[in-house]
């Protein structure tokens, strides 16, 4: 492995390079999350085929983007955990799971949202909503396993052998799940999406959604790095570097 | 030299179990781990046949870590945990009979005489479930008389015997430990009397 | 006293061990009959509710058969497949398997293909039965039939990592189903689709290719997987 990922197999290492890490992330992240609301909300124009609705890609589009990469980056942490023992990458894994769950929530429910006004119905077994539910039963899974063991480090490891075995599947699901749906015809939230998707959306309403899909990974990273932190911190809570951290006197014990 | 452990420290949770332990095992030694309850006897011997991984440190058979030479090191090694493995379905001259196909030996009769050695008469051919715990683990040890691995790991081995039983595997392991094998245990009986020497490796409990 | 330094004894083939596994697991089976008809019987009276539920019109009945099929297919693999590994853990009959002279990919291996026969190969027998109770017409019965013996390896393989990952807990069973359903996905849509395409007169080949396909793959990477499960749960 690259030599200059060593030292932050150790805990304190990560913990004090994300603690630095973390304003160049949250500030731009808010800004931006505040400059594409704006933009998509108010500035960009209405959409000729689905008026004022259309504007909730603008949520749901980094949402269900993001929910993949952060379980492909989930199981890339398992990856490090297992393979390399890395203490940090199952942390990581921890960190990551739950806000992946929450954006793929979002998806799903900004989908919902979104198709209500259009076709009158809260749910559509349309490919992508399924494809996204399919996602949170991953992602559940994967959290449902760790905190089933009593022994939490046995729990990570388990965890990252789901994530990966998930992760080989995905491109599977999502395959299966497209197909089965262009043959019986369903696709209709995807479709619209697409259409905005595709390269031939209009520039007023493709850039606040690169900033809006940027933005939604930004503040993502946050919550995660603020997790890790959170993790490192309370398995770590016993050792010198964490109580001075937190400021609390530490006293000499007499190590054999 | 047949088993070694170097710097071998093993962790459960949080809590490290002991560290910086270190072993030699040679052809015709018995080794006693010793300690309170709790200290990781059970890890210790574990990590020794290769199921539980270390935190840190190696195994070495026959000068090789046992990563490496896996299926050269389990040909020669027979662990007998605190599960005897014996399947409840089946009965003792069952068990025994898959256990010696898998060290290549077939029975050319059924093991009655091997049965005997360990107080089982009469109940070889009723499934191990209607036997009770004691009696099943004593199905597990008879493995001991015809198995020709050389290392044996064995965990509290003692239990469920009774005074003629632990006689009898006394004498086994001095048969074993004559043709050159090695055994690393566990137990609560008192070794010092016996007519072997017994290596010990102490355990500390580490809070 | 002797010291050897060598052992002299001949190291025993893999083939040998494989089909000593396979011998024992077999004999267990064959003690515990009630296990194996259960999952069985459970999934004669799930297809049973359907017509109950539905109603008994043959033109629906054919229509949701093959879906109906394999659902209820699923769930009755998630009944037995506790048995692959979980007595095992109990008894500490895995340990021992584990620390057989083979890789442990292939004693696993062995598990697979017992489980496989022992759960697959009844239903494969009931299918027609299955078939003829949910009026799937006739034309497809074959295809329903390959693509539960092409597809029933899945479930043994990705079913064996799923207990491999949960054996060592204690409720496990629920839980399993949460890991193991969202993998089974693209099966479940296969292999409907290859049954609704031979209604539609439409060559079936794409789909049952897709999933013999699915199925080498499963049964060729899922001993890594199931192995790197239980050296977590065994300790």
């Amino acid at each position: 492995m690259w030599q200059w990922l060593h030292p932050y197999a150790k805990p304190e290492a990560t913990f004090h390079l994300v603690q630095k890490l973390l304003p160049w992330f949250l500030i731009p992240g808010l800004i931006l999350s505040a400059v594409a609301l704006i933009w998509g909300l108010a500035i960009a124009p209405p959409d000729y085929q689905q008026g004022e609705s259309y504007r909730i890609i603008f949520v749901h589009v980094p949402a269900a983007m993001w929910s993949m990469g952060f379980y492909v980056a989930m199981a890339i942490a398992g990856l490090l955990a297992l393979v390399w023992q890395i203490r940090t990458a199952e942390l990581a894994l921890l960190a990551i799971a739950p806000v992946g769950a929450v954006l793929t929530f979002i998806s799903l429910f900004t989908g919902a949202l979104w198709g209500q006004p259009m076709w009158g119905t809260w749910w559509v077994w349309d490919a992508r909503l399924t494809a996204q539910l399919i996602l949170l039963f991953l992602y559940m899974g994967v959290m449902a396993l760790y905190i089933a063991f009593e022994d939490e480090r046995a729990g990570a490891k388990a965890a990252s052998i789901l994530a990966l075995v998930g992760v080989i599947n995905i491109p599977i699901i999502h395959y299966s799940v497209y197909w089965w749906n262009t043959l019986h015809q369903q696709s209709t939230v995807t479709r619209a999406i697409t259409r905005l998707e595709a390269p031939s959306i209009a520039p007023e309403m493709l850039y606040p959604l690169l900033v809006s899909i940027v933005a939604m990974m930004l503040v993502s990273a946050v919550l995660v790095m603020k997790r890790l932190n959170n993790e490192i911190l309370r398995r770590e809570i016993h050792r010198p570097w964490a109580l001075t951290y937190l400021g609390i006197p530490v006293v000499q014990r007499n190590e054999e | 030299m047949l088993l070694q452990g170097r710097e071998l420290q093993s962790v459960r949770g949080e809590r490290v179990l002991f560290s910086n332990i270190n072993l030699d095992v040679a052809s015709g030694q018995l080794w006693q781990i010793e300690g309170p309850n709790g200290a990781g006897k059970s890890s210790l011997l574990r990590i020794l046949a290769g199921l539980l991984p270390a935190q840190q440190g190696d195994v070495l058979f026959q000068g090789e870590v046992i990563q490496q030479c896996r299926e050269v090191y389990y040909h020669d090694l027979l662990f007998i945990g605190h599960k005897s493995g014996i399947k409840p379905e089946l009965t003792a001259i069952e068990n025994l009979e898959f256990y010696a196909a898998v060290e290549g030996h077939e029975f050319s009769t059924p093991p009655y005489e091997l049965l005997a050695q360990v107080g089982l008469v009469g109940l070889e051919d009723i499934p191990a479930q209607r036997l009770s715990a004691g009696q099943q683990r004593r199905i597990a040890l008879a493995r001991l008389w015809f198995s020709q691995t050389r290392l044996w790991i064995l965990d509290e081995p003692f239990t469920a015997l009774d005074v003629d039983g632990i006689a009898m595997l006394h004498d086994r392991f001095q048969a074993h430990l004559a043709q050159g094998g090695a055994i690393i245990l566990t137990s609560h009986q008192d070794l010092h009397s016996m007519s072997y020497p017994v290596h010990r490796l102490q355990l500390r409990y580490q809070h | 006293m002797s010291k050897p330094t060598q052992s002299t004894r001949k190291p025993v083939a893999s083939g040998q061990i494989f089909r000593q596994i396979i011998r024992r697991d077999l004999r267990v089976a064959m003690r515990q009959r009630s296990d194996l008809l259960n999952p069985l019987i459970f999934l004669l009276i799930v297809i049973t509710l359907f017509p109950l539920g539905v109603g008994p019109g043959p033109d629906i009945l054919g229509r949701i058969a093959a879906g109906v099929i394999w659902v209820s297919a699923l769930l009755s693999a998630m009944l037995g497949l506790e048995r692959i590994f979980r007595d095992d853990f109990r008894d500490g009959a895995l340990e021992q398997l584990m620390l057989l002279p083979v890789a442990v990919e292939f004693s696993v291996l062995a598990k697979i293909i017992v489980h496989w026969l022992l759960t697959a190969v009844p239903v494969l027998i009931i299918t027609p039965l299955l078939a003829l109770l949910l009026n799937l017409p006739i034309q497809a019965w074959g295809v329903l039939w390959l693509t539960l013996l092409i597809g029933t390896p899945i479930l043994s393989a990705a079913g064996a990592i799923g207990v491999a990952l949960t054996v060592s807990l204690n409720k496990g069973g629920a839980l399993l189903s949460l890991l193991l359903l969202p993998l089974l996905v693209p099966l479940l849509i296969f292999a409907t689709a290859a049954v609704e395409a031979t209604l539609a007169g439409v060559s079936p080949a794409g789909p049952l290719a897709l999933i013999g396909a699915f199925s080498v793959l499963s049964v060729t990477l899922a001993p890594f997987a199931v192995k790197a499960g239980l050296r977590v749960s065994v300790n």
